[in-house]
């Protein structure tokens, strides 16, 4: 049962359902908890500005900025909680930051 | 063919883990289980077994380097005595929720104030809700059978929990008896290798364990113990089979001492059950129908076992070595009512006795069956509970 | 011999009564009875009075109590005949053994009207002459075997041979003036002609 175990245990689960004491088989499982859900401000990605740095993607705290082949890619927003650091860090203006809704 | 030896408590279980060679031993010394680290110490410098041996600064830290050990993949083993129990209490509660199969030698002794180091079983009976398995031993030769049976029935995949193997401090612990010990080889093979389905030190697969658990998850995980509990009763039983064939000695979640036709019970813990034993032969010899229902496993509680033994009694007297100061009994007195209400219509009655090292003597038992008899006689169940052996 | 026997040691922390209690244990496990040997514990303090136990027995040992009714007592120093009541309990039946120079007629009005047999021997004595040192202990077991009859001399000589052998492999000349104490006991054991 384990090695599904971990991506199918949710709130709604019975009992037997879950791992004995809540162990946690394998890791980099945070990766199935979609803390996106907590932003209530959102940082937009501005491609034409952004001059490929990279100072942005270490200084988030929930790598929610994706680089491939050196490159920054949009952000995943499935784990971004929108705090705000990646806009303070840019030097080029390449990330916006405002409250979602306004 | 057995080792026909002549050994204390303490002596016995430590003979009983240098068989079982387990691979971590983190303790802390306090007196009466002192003896055991000592022993266990000289068996590692002697080279008669490869235990690492852990020195801590504290019980609290013994219980969570025992906790860190097992959960890394080693079978890890402890002692301890009252305060030395109390000071591990939040880590108990840890290791049975992480589901640890450790296993401990409790040597019962008070637990302080006022400061004593005499027997009696407040220091266990406190940790009776922390989730760990219970065993409690007679003698010497049950404190031996009982540690090696812990290690099976602890690490058994259908359990998973900690155990607690107690005995009599200095009753026990420090007295020498005659007992028979199995081949060391038999002992190994009988608790075999400790083989986790999941450890920290497994290479091939990361596993995290304690993680902090939300309202939603934390009555699940709490049930999953419950039910891990429960179905320690049938591998209590499996075990003490597959260790009979190897002994000859026959053990259950309790021990019935003439109760086939008995009106009257004692349900009781530990090395008084033994001294009851006697008194029970010179009643019986006066005409008495008196019986025993000895508890060797208290956690799981055996409340079925002791509802069958106790179905056809007029009266029974349950005896708790603890003052529990809920006003209405002491632990075993509670839950023995517990289980009996609406299962049967004896007096029962509870005695405290024996606290902080006083003597329980045949006479003493005497006393408690002439006190049932009392109530019996006047068809009435007291409230409370009564003292024995108080100077009044 | 009787079914079963109980024995009490008074002695003073130090003295070794406990260890007494445990070798007699240990010598009639040799002989192939069930045993129990115990010293009642407390705060561990050199010179306060201590008890310790012995049953003896043909049939496995159920009771975990102190004894109080015992067959026979032994008193390892005889001061303590005026501070603790040795003779409680004490069956009329049975003996008690006293570790004093002094002769059994002079220790009898000590013991509070106790009718049975009163055993005395000069352990201090015999240990001084034979191992150098004041430990009465290993006369007193001596003493207490030959008094109780809980088995033969010679059972009980070849018993102990083979037990300090073991423990004292390397000092073979403490397995000889042991049992050189052991030996003069079982001969200058004096019991009370009443």
């Amino acid at each position: 049962m384990k090695d599904n175990l971990m991506k199918h245990i949710n709130e709604q689960n019975a009992w037997h359902e879950m791992t004995p004491g809540g162990m946690i088989y394998g890791s980099g499982n945070s990766e199935h908890f979609n803390t996106g859900e907590w932003r209530v401000a959102i940082p937009t990605f501005i491609e034409d500005k952004c001059k490929q740095c990279l100072l942005c993607a270490p200084a988030c705290p929930d790598s929610a900025i994706p680089v491939v082949d050196s490159k920054r890619l949009d952000f995943d927003f499935d784990h971004c909680k929108g705090c705000g650091i990646c806009y303070k860090v840019c030097p080029f203006d390449a990330i916006t930051f405002k409250k979602i809704g306004e | 063919m057995a080792i026909r030896e002549r050994l204390s408590g303490n002596e016995a279980v430590s003979i009983a883990i240098r068989q079982i060679n387990p691979d971590v031993m983190p303790a802390f010394p306090i007196t009466p289980s002192t003896e055991i680290p000592q022993y266990i110490s000289s068996y590692i410098a002697n080279g008669s077994i490869d235990t690492e041996f852990v020195t801590v600064e504290s019980e609290h830290s013994a219980m969570s380097a025992c906790i860190g050990s097992q959960a890394a993949g080693a079978r890890t083993v402890t002692a301890t005595s009252s305060c030395g129990l109390a000071l591990m209490w939040e880590m108990l509660y840890v290791a049975a929720s992480s589901r640890l199969p450790l296993t401990m030698c409790c040597i019962n002794r008070a637990l302080t104030g006022p400061i004593n180091i005499n027997n009696d079983h407040s220091d266990s009976m406190g940790a009776r809700d922390t989730g760990w398995l219970q065993i409690y031993a007679e003698n010497a030769q049950e404190a031996y059978d009982n540690y090696i049976q812990c290690v099976r029935i602890a690490e058994h995949p259908d359990v998973q929990l900690p155990a607690m193997a107690c005995q009599d401090g200095f009753i026990t612990s420090h007295a020498v008896e005659n007992i028979l010990l199995l081949e060391d080889e038999k002992v190994k093979a009988f608790v075999g290798e400790y083989k986790p389905e999941h450890y920290l030190l497994n290479a091939k697969e990361s596993v995290s364990m304690g993680p902090y658990d939300i309202a939603n998850y934390y009555m699940e995980h709490k049930y999953q113990q419950k039910v891990a509990l429960d179905n320690a009763k049938k591998v209590i039983m499996d075990v003490a089979a597959e260790f009979e064939a190897i002994s000859g000695r026959k053990y259950g979640m309790i021990e019935e001492y003439r109760m086939e036709d008995a009106e009257y019970a004692m349900v009781i813990i530990g090395s008084s059950a033994g001294t009851a034993k006697a008194a029970i032969d010179e009643m019986r010899e006066a005409g008495k129908k008196v019986g025993l229902v000895k508890v060797r496993v208290y956690r799981p509680f055996p409340e079925e076992e002791i509802v069958k033994a106790l179905a056809n009694v007029k009266g029974v007297v349950v005896m708790d070595k603890a003052e529990g100061y809920s006003s209405v009994g002491g632990p075993l007195g509670a839950d023995t009512k517990a289980a009996l209400y609406g299962r049967c219509n004896a007096v029962v009655l509870n005695i405290v006795y024996g606290l902080g090292g006083r003597d329980v003597r045949v006479e003493s038992i005497k006393e408690a069956y002439d006190r049932l008899f009392a109530a019996v006689e006047a068809g009435c169940v007291p409230m409370g509970y009564d003292y024995l052996g108080l100077r009044k | 011999m009787k079914k079963l026997t109980e024995i009490r040691w008074h002695g003073r922390g130090g003295q070794g009564a406990k260890t007494a209690s445990l070798l007699l244990a240990d010598v009639a496990f040799s002989t192939g009875l069930y045993i129990q040997g115990f010293p009642e514990y407390g705060p561990e303090r050199m010179g306060a009075p201590i008890t310790a136990y012995n049953r003896l027995s043909d049939e496995p040992l159920r009771v975990h109590s102190n004894i109080y009714y015992p067959d026979y007592v032994a008193v390892v120093d005889e001061t303590l005949l005026e501070s603790v009541d040795v003779t409680a309990g004490l069956k009329a039946e049975g003996g008690i053994v006293i570790n004093t120079a002094k002769d059994p007629s002079e220790i009898v009005p000590l013991l509070k009207g106790y009718t049975g047999k009163v055993y005395t021997i000069d352990a201090a004595k015999i240990s001084v002459a034979t191992i150098g040192k004041n430990i009465p202990n290993t006369p007193m077991l001596a003493a207490v075997v030959r008094a109780s009859g809980v088995m033969s001399d010679e059972e009980f000589l070849n018993n102990m041979e083979a037990s300090l052998k073991h423990k004292f492999a390397s000092k073979p000349e403490v397995i000889d003036s042991n049992m050189e104490a052991l030996r003069i006991s079982l001969k200058e054991v004096k019991l009370y002609e009443r």
